[in-house]
């Protein structure tokens, strides 16, 4: 009996000792989102690059998420759970991460972390962003076109340079095709509030707008566009089903294709930090399908855009600009230095009203 | 018919165990919801309030805890003051808000000094400026009998965007690109609330807690504050007899509700969150409301109350994790536990009485 006892306890004891080796062969990749990745905004298209990496490595990783993480102190912990857990790989895909990131990088070495949209780095902490300002100059050539009001509301979240960027580049590609075109601006301090989305829509549109372009990360705003009859833009992700008549057009956010490249990397041990900064041409922002409401020659017109940009034949910002103040920024033919961009903070000439300081 | 009748005399051992009744029917309810997701109820009610405490990365979790802890039962002494003497503080957020923004601004102005003495201003500056946004509604409440539910609520949205105002304006990191936080606190040490011990989460807003919690015990028990206050909410026309003034108690409880806010404000901005931003505030001066009351407003029930929902924040996240189980799923758990603590409660102060017509 006692024997019988000694046999089983070592046969369990091989058991366990093979399902661990087992576990440790699967690669373990945290992904931390900002707000519920039901939002089919931005959290919901990282999630959908979490599910990406699943498709492409099956068994080989292991993802885990957490959702609607506020930025912060709660944050830090969260990683640190991961980073506990065993992951090798911790996605944190919103810019208040930033500092938390860097601190739980700190105290583990030998896990790689990958910081969406922000700028500290660390031997173990890369960092990623798209280019968003290059859909927006796509959406803002149609808005300018497609306005009948001439006046554009634009949902923003905080006055970052991202922010502020893509409300110039909107701004820019609007104007060169319309120049009466005005843009209202509300600020929301907010990534993900449907309810105070949903009234920031409603405002613009009581101010004139007949188009909603938004920098935050809910589908609010584009049903409200539906319910008043008015058009908008899918942002982060198409959402068509939430406006099947007011969606034009939309940003898509791919994540797919740089998830499942820095997986591999962390997998064959060439995992290297570094800044990607991918744009249309990379894939890793996408124009949604374009809405029959737009006419044949603005798609045209707008593919063209889209194209020149993805060839790197145009820039959403090119001189002559000049700042909000009338003082000269960019030259004639003179394009933008990434440094600037990264760092802008500051409306361009023609948008009405003051960033808030 | 179903009709509540009161009991006469409540039993106090049932008043005693209804926490722990709640917390039990808390699990279970949530076990079913758990199971209906199609995970594990056993599993799941492990994860949040062992694996914390006891499971196999408690050291690092024990800690963390403390960190959600501290801040809550901090506001919730102060708001139980109140709540015993019938002055309804719901503002407890924007009084957290401000301390840490009065507090920060006090230290930002000192920058880049490493004087000892720019943590004491600060904390005293923090402190003032929570103390200050609740007799807000103090004073409108004495002067124009304003309902100060509604008074210290509302200002909570005002501090919020006075906070707003703050990072993206005159607080913001001149060395920041435009985004809209202060300076960092933790990299300046002067200014800088660290982990004592590497580890251990303990931080000195965790040690004044515990301070806290031991001064708020006597002063209820054996200080003749801690009988005004009690008598004020048992029977004020008794107190008012008594001597006690009815405006300087509300003046009294608001403002010590807010001070005590806003130092763990301060505390929570200089440690765990590092700096001023928009996100900082989490929402402890709404949950340390339920924290109050799941400690029957007793220090000792506060402070086990704050450390249990604490537990059940770090035990949320990790089943979150472990488990793929949506971030609502948790909140409805949380969200249980008050439900089943009131309901209880009308239970052991109420029979139920079935009776036909009405």
């Amino acid at each position: 009996m006692k024997l019988l006892k000694t046999l089983m306890a070592g046969a369990a004891l091989v058991v366990g000792l093979g399902g661990m080796a087992h576990a440790q062969d699967k690669t373990k990749i945290g992904f931390v989102y900002v707000g519920p990745v039901g939002d089919f905004g931005w959290s919901y298209e990282h999630d959908q690059g979490r599910k990406a990496v699943e498709d492409a490595f099956g068994d080989k990783v292991e993802t885990t998420f957490v959702e609607s993480v506020p930025e912060g102190a709660d944050s830090e912990r969260v990683m640190t759970q991961m980073a506990l857990s065993g992951a090798k790989l911790i996605f944190t895909t919103s810019f208040g991460y930033m500092d938390p990131t860097i601190n739980v990088a700190k105290k583990f070495p030998n896990v790689k972390f990958e910081h969406a949209t922000g700028y500290k780095q660390a031997d173990n902490v890369s960092t990623y962003s798209a280019r968003f300002y290059e859909g927006r100059s796509v959406i803002g050539h149609i808005a300018g076109n497609m306005t009948e009001s001439n006046t554009i509301g634009y949902i923003a979240s905080f006055p970052i340079p991202e922010v502020i960027r893509g409300i110039n580049a909107s701004y820019l590609a609007a104007k060169a095709v319309n120049p009466d075109v005005k843009m209202k601006i509300v600020w929301v301090y907010t990534w993900f509030d449907p309810g105070k989305e949903a009234d920031a829509a409603t405002a613009l549109i009581e101010q004139g707008a007949d188009i909603i372009m938004q920098h935050t990360d809910s589908p609010a705003a584009m049903t409200i566009a539906e319910e008043k009859g008015i058009l908008a833009f899918g942002q982060a992700s198409d959402m068509k089903q939430f406006g099947p008549n007011a969606r034009l057009s939309s940003i898509i956010d791919n994540w797919a294709p740089y998830y499942i490249e820095r997986t591999q990397a962390v997998i064959d041990g060439t995992w290297k930090s570094g800044n990607t900064w991918a744009g249309i041409k990379d894939g890793m922002v996408e124009i949604g399908e374009f809405s029959d409401k737009i006419p044949a020659d603005v798609k045209a017109s707008a593919t063209a855009l889209k194209d020149g940009i993805a060839a790197g034949t145009i820039h959403s910002f090119t001189g002559p600009i000049n700042k909000q103040d009338g003082s000269p920024w960019l030259a004639e033919g003179e394009t933008a230095d990434d440094g600037t961009l990264a760092t802008m903070n500051f409306y361009v000439e023609g948008i009405e009203g003051e960033i808030p300081q | 018919m179903i009709r509540l009748e009161p009991r006469t005399e409540p039993s106090r051992a049932m008043i005693a165990l209804t926490p722990i009744l709640a917390v039990l029917a808390t699990m279970i309810a949530g076990g079913i919801l758990f199971s209906v997701l199609g995970k594990n109820p056993f599993e799941a009610i492990r994860m949040i309030f062992w694996d914390p405490v006891l499971g196999e990365h408690a050291f690092y979790y024990r800690g963390q805890i403390l960190v959600k802890a501290a801040p809550l039962i901090m506001i919730a002494l102060g708001l139980s003051f109140g709540f015993r003497a019938g002055i309804w503080n719901i503002g407890a957020e924007g009084q957290f808000i401000m301390g840490a923004v009065i507090g920060a601004a006090a230290g930002l102005a000192l920058y880049p000094s490493q004087s000892i003495f720019v943590y004491p201003i600060m904390l005293i500056a923090g402190t003032l400026g929570g103390m200050l946004w609740a007799l807000i509604p103090a004073y409108l409440k004495i002067k124009f009998n304003a309902n100060e539910i509604l008074v210290s609520l509302m200002l909570v949205y005002v501090a919020f965007n006075f906070l707003a105002g703050m990072v993206t304006g005159p607080l913001r990191d001149p060395d920041g690109f435009n985004f809209p936080e202060s300076r960092s606190f933790q990299q300046w040490d002067a200014a800088s609330n660290p982990e004592l011990i590497a580890g251990s989460g303990i931080h000195w807003g965790v040690l004044m807690t515990l301070g806290l919690v031991i001064v708020a015990y006597i002063v209820l028990t054996r200080h003749i504050f801690g009988f005004h206050i009690r008598l004020a909410g048992q029977s004020p026309r008794a107190a008012k007899f008594g001597g006690v003034n009815p405006n300087k108690m509300i003046a009294i409880c608001l403002g010590l509700s807010g001070a005590l806010a806003g130092m763990a404000g301060l505390y929570e901005v200089t440690g765990p969150a590092g700096k001023l931003t928009t996100t900082f505030p989490l929402g402890y001066g709404f949950t340390a409301i339920i924290v109050a009351f799941l400690g029957r407003l007793h220090p000792i029930g506060i402070l086990l109350a704050g450390l249990l929902l604490a537990v059940t924040y770090v035990g949320g996240d990790v089943i979150q994790a472990n488990l793929s189980l949506p971030k609502a799923s948790i909140q409805v758990f949380q969200g249980m536990l008050l439900f089943f603590l009131l309901a209880v409660d009308v239970l052991v102060h109420f029979r139920l009485r079935f009776k036909r017509g009405i």
